[in-house]
């Protein structure tokens, strides 16, 4: 079961969204995470799948994904070199010495604390998967009021583009 | 000018030629069916449930190659044409279905008949599309009839709400469709079509095994021509039958789990084989692991790569359309000095003890009581092997399969995929008015014909000829078969009490009825509904209800784990 990370582009019709998740439930398939937004051509959007499986089931999935009409193209980002990143936004309770050394950890991470009340701070945070997951794991879970995470958008490294 | 969209969307049929179209009115269709009253180039079908228009549509395509076509209203018109597209989904099945939706004001709002079509057949479609602009619903339908017929054919559905179709557009009907994220294989690669005829060439025990993609592709010459080139053995898929001829002797008829013996036997112990047009269904190569313990070299052709390695691991893949591939293939041969391996001939010796042992599906005839299987013989003789049969769902459909040799495409007309029972009397209908010359039989049993026996009612109304083989054992007969051997004898639901004297119900439907209860009758009794030209005549043949269908691989096991029937 390897983990991949497929990028895809699609006409930004009505429902596309749609047929890319019931295709994924329907025939099975584990879908990790899914994000998808238009890019700078308004009538395609670019979507980011991260799935696992064995080769023959990422196999299936790459030859239905290109079997959907609305889907263009196809590009299995774990098969090259690639970048991956990923945002959270994690609200914190911070209060009294938490609120120094809270502070102290975004910086180490390279995160940005965005919203500060005077219990919390809301913290924005870009990386990897791993980083994220390693910054979660760094805070005490009762610190941990809210996160929202955005799932991997991917991109191919240097001369690797997935556009038409 | 300027057109209504439901006046263009007439319009759009009558550019593609559709001359039936198999539909059944409701408000929000009303438009549709308004313009269809002011013209007479599209002439409509009217069934007696939208499950219906959707199998005569599809048995309409299935023998003709013409995209069928069908007309629902929103709701449950939609939900009742589900099954349908479903059915015509799974066996590929090019088809058009245009479906009425509530007003665009209201959608969303659970208004009256209001379902969400695009997403309710989302899964079980080529491709659909909900039209919100009249301007849009010629190219819409252009695009629509395009994906249906191009590639691996499928279903599309066109869902117009209400106030669309009766808003006005300019109406031009697209000379050309450019869909950018579509494209189809066309012929394949030629490297691979050299090697496969290699392979081919040194082949010692090969099959060529042959699907639906062959009759969808008109492959059959082209499958036909390579087979006797090579002089292999060739089987079937029960969506493949007529692909190649049944009564030649290279066919090995029908494989699977109701395969015939050899043709199972010759697919396990093959060192090459040739899958054209096949996706190695479950019913066809049964436990895959079994499947996979003999090592063989696999070839496959099919215009669809999800299909090829999908359950098997494929040694040479080869996309593009069946009939490009076979043709570049049979060339590849002619001009190839090398020819077949002489050591063809024990494989020969070889395949002909298994069919002995199979015991070429014999069966024990009786004179006491009809045995389904001879019906079916009876039926081939009869229509000499020329009718276009239709089937339900059950074991009737597999003695059909087996009994009747098709030796050309698209005169077997069945629901391979999906296993719809119902299907088989509406898609005779579809059949019977694009082939209004052709004998058109159903072969059904006391449980299918009644999951559509509505439909007897719109044979009337269009004058349909269609004779109707219910072979009648009182029992739902392939689950009590199940029953029987997995499940201790314990018939669970399975035995039709209750059941209607099915003459009178005939003749209520203004038809001719028949019973036949005596072997001695069954052949006399054919020959006189076979006569009749001019009208429906079912005929309810009470057979033996303990009969069952042999050989089987039963679910999970491996091709040669068969039950060979006990009367061998």
């Amino acid at each position: 079961m390897m983990r991949h990370i497929i990028s895809l582009l699609m006409a930004n019709e009505a429902g596309a969204l749609s047929r890319v998740a019931g295709l994924f439930s329907a025939r099975g398939y584990n879908i990790e995470s899914l994000t998808v937004a238009p890019t700078e051509d308004p009538t395609l959007s670019r979507m980011t799948i991260v799935t696992s499986g064995s080769d023959a089931v990422i196999e299936q999935i790459n030859k239905q994904l290109n079997k959907l009409v609305d889907v263009i193209a196809v590009l299995d980002l774990s098969e090259g070199d690639h970048l991956e990143r990923e945002l959270m936004l994690i609200k914190l309770k911070a209060e009294g010495e938490d609120r120094e050394e809270l502070k102290r950890l975004a910086d180490i991470f390279r995160g940005r604390i965005i919203d500060v009340s005077s219990t919390s701070y809301t913290v924005e945070l870009t990386g990897s998967r791993a980083k994220l997951d390693n910054f979660i794991a760094a805070i005490s879970p009762e610190l941990i009021l809210e996160t929202v995470r955005t799932g991997a958008s991917g991109i191919g490294r240097g001369d690797r583009i997935l556009k038409i | 000018m300027e057109l209504t969209g439901a006046e263009i969307v007439v319009r759009c049929l009558q550019e593609e030629q559709v001359e039936y179209v198999f539909g059944y009115p409701g408000g929000a269709v009303l438009f549709i069916y308004d313009e269809l009253f002011k013209q007479d180039k599209v002439k409509h079908v009217l069934v007696r449930h939208e499950q219906a228009a959707v199998h005569a549509a599809d048995g309409y395509a299935r023998s003709s190659d013409k995209v069928g076509v069908a007309l629902v209203t929103s709701g449950p018109g939609l939900t009742n044409a589900v099954t349908g597209i479903a059915t015509a989904y799974m066996d590929s099945i090019p088809m058009v279905v245009i479906s009425g939706q509530v007003p665009t004001s209201v959608i969303g709002e659970d208004a009256f008949q209001e379902v969400d079509a695009v997403g309710i057949t989302r899964p079980c479609v080529k491709h659909n599309f909900l039209v919100k602009d009249p301007k849009d619903i010629a190219p819409t339908i252009k695009k629509a009839f395009y994906l249906a017929r191009t590639g691996r054919p499928g279903p599309v559905l066109v869902d117009i709400p209400k106030d669309v179709s009766n808003q006005k557009a300019v109406f031009e009907y697209p000379a050309e469709v450019s869909i950018r994220s579509y494209s189809t294989p066309g012929k394949g690669d030629s490297m691979a079509i050299r090697h496969a005829a290699q392979m081919l060439l040194e082949a010692k025990r090969p099959v060529v095994y042959a699907g639906g993609g062959v009759i969808l592709s008109h492959a059959a010459p082209e499958l036909t021509a390579l087979v006797k080139l090579l002089g292999f053995p060739c089987t079937n898929t029960l969506m493949g039958l007529g692909g190649y001829p049944g009564t030649d002797a290279q066919s090995l008829g029908m494989l699977g789990m109701h395969g015939t013996y050899e043709a199972n036997m010759a697919m396990q112990h093959c060192d090459v084989l040739l899958a054209v047009g096949a996706r190695f269904d479950d019913r066809v190569i049964g436990n895959i692991e079994h499947f996979a313990q003999v090592p063989r070299k696999i070839i496959h052709i099919d215009i669809d790569p999800s299909s090829i390695a999908k359950r098997v691991k494929v040694d040479l893949p080869i996309v593009g359309d069946v009939k490009l591939v076979l043709s570049e293939l049979l060339d590849v041969l002619r001009s190839s000095k090398q020819k077949p391996d002489a050591v063809l001939a024990d494989w020969w010796t070889q395949i002909e003890s298994w069919r002995t042992r199979g015991g070429r599906l014999a069966y024990r005839n009786s004179d006491e009581i009809i045995k389904p299987q001879f019906v079916i013989e009876k039926l081939y003789e009869i229509t000499g092997g020329e009718a276009i049969i239709t089937s339900d769902v059950g074991q009737h459909q597999m003695w059909a399969a087996q009994y009747y040799k098709f030796d050309q495409p698209r005169r077997w007309i069945n629901s391979g995929g999906l296993g719809t029972m119902g299907f088989g009397l509406p898609a005779a209908m579809g059949a019977q008015l694009i082939n209004p010359d052709a004998t058109v039989a159903c072969v059904t049993g006391e449980g299918s014909i009644q999951m559509n026996i509505q439909e007897l009612s719109t044979c009337k109304q269009f004058r349909l000829p269609i004779k109707v083989i219910a072979l009648n054992n009182r029992y739902l007969g392939m689950v009590r078969q199940w029953q029987e051997f997995f499940h201790g004898n314990r018939y669970s639901e399975s035995y039709m009490d209750a059941l209607p004297d099915f003459v009178k119900l005939a003749e209520a439907y203004g038809h001719i009825g028949m019973r036949i209860d005596k072997p001695s009758d069954v052949e006399p009794a054919l020959r006189e509904a076979f006569a009749r030209k001019d009208g429906l005549v079912f005929m309810d043949f009470r057979t033996d209800s303990t009969e069952n269908v042999f050989p089987m691989v039963p679910g999970g096991k491996g091709l040669s784990e068969v039950i060979l029937s006990e009367d061998l």
